[in-house]
């Protein structure tokens, strides 16, 4: 793996802001329709960030209509325009995948910065 | 059909422009050098031979070793004959390098694939085995059934297929697309995978 990274390194991207799991984030995807490029935004919680270099992908979480819909993403991938931060979470474990049993209260994150 | 000897590096993923993931064999190809031009009036036919990587001085045999000495280059891990080049335009101890090929090109990759071992017919010919395990065959899931008739033939035809080793024999991939060509770098990136291990040798073919 470490003999092919200089050679994808031109498209590792090292642009977006460093977000841990947890966290409440809004990903700006570029989407196509017909000829014209617009963004759409899927906010939600990270629940899981794995890989390393070209293959690093971070899946997303959020309840749409009392439906839960997780979407992972290629973190280096051109189709993500933007990533912003909107909420830092405090959480004990690198995946919450426990999130998928919860619902309601229960499957709130606490906020770091709130004591 | 030109071609090169290349090296193995590693599979990897790039994106394309349109932000699709494509999975890609990594490959060093070249420099090759020219050993030897065959020709039509001497031969029989038109060839490059191309030797591809380094051998250390006491890995080959003193005739061979004569051979490089007189021609001044270094001795090569490996020794291919590539067709259809236009052998007019080399001269011996020319390199050749992965600019020989472009972004789109189709390509095929020959190279040993990696050796499996001894393996049964289910993995090594894709027999079905058996789908149960009642009516006092529970140890015979994997068994390859009858081998053949009783008294006629009285002898198991030549070429059942059977048990065996399995692997390391000369694989051709056809077909695959050249995705990104680094050129300072000799390194080319084919869609999809290619024979053999990480650091083995392939040939590769443009297909024309």
């Amino acid at each position: 793996m470490d003999k092919v990274k200089e050679f994808v390194a031109d498209q590792v991207k090292n642009d977006f802001p460093s977000f841990k799991p947890g966290d409440h984030i809004r990903v700006q995807v570029r989407v196509i329709e017909g000829d014209k490029e617009r963004l759409q935004a899927f906010e939600g919680d990270v629940i899981s960030i794995r890989g390393g270099g070209i293959n690093k992908t971070f899946t997303v979480r959020k309840i749409s209509s009392g439906v839960g819909v997780e979407r992972i993403f290629n973190i280096n991938s051109p189709k993500i325009a933007k990533i912003e931060i909107v909420k830092e979470g405090k959480v004990r474990r690198a995946k919450l995948y426990y999130l998928r049993n919860l619902s309601g209260k229960a499957a709130r994150i606490k906020d770091k910065n709130v004591k | 059909m030109p071609g090169l000897l290349a090296k193995k590096i590693d599979m990897t993923n790039i994106f394309s422009d349109d932000g699709n993931i494509i999975p890609v064999t990594v490959l060093e190809a070249g420099p090759c050098t020219i050993y030897s031009i065959r020709t039509k009036d001497k031969d029989g036919y038109n060839a490059l031979q191309i030797g591809f990587g380094e051998k250390k001085e006491k890995k080959v045999n003193k005739p061979q070793l004569e051979i490089y000495k007189k021609l001044n280059l270094r001795i090569p891990a490996v020794l291919r004959e590539f067709k259809n080049f236009d052998t007019t335009q080399f001269k011996v101890g020319d390199e050749l390098k992965a600019d020989l090929f472009r972004v789109g090109d189709k390509v095929k990759v020959s190279g040993k694939s990696k050796g499996k071992g001894f393996q049964g017919v289910v993995r090594r010919h894709g027999f079905g085995g058996i789908g149960m395990t009642t009516h006092g065959q529970s140890d015979r899931v994997r068994a390859p059934g009858s081998i053949g008739a009783s008294s006629y033939p009285s002898r198991v035809f030549k070429g059942q297929r059977m048990a065996g080793r399995m692997g390391h024999e000369n694989v051709t991939v056809r077909n695959l697309k050249v995705v990104k060509v680094i050129p300072e770098k000799n390194i080319i990136m084919v869609k999809g995978a290619v024979p053999g291990a990480v650091n083995s040798i392939v040939e590769i073919n443009k297909i024309v």
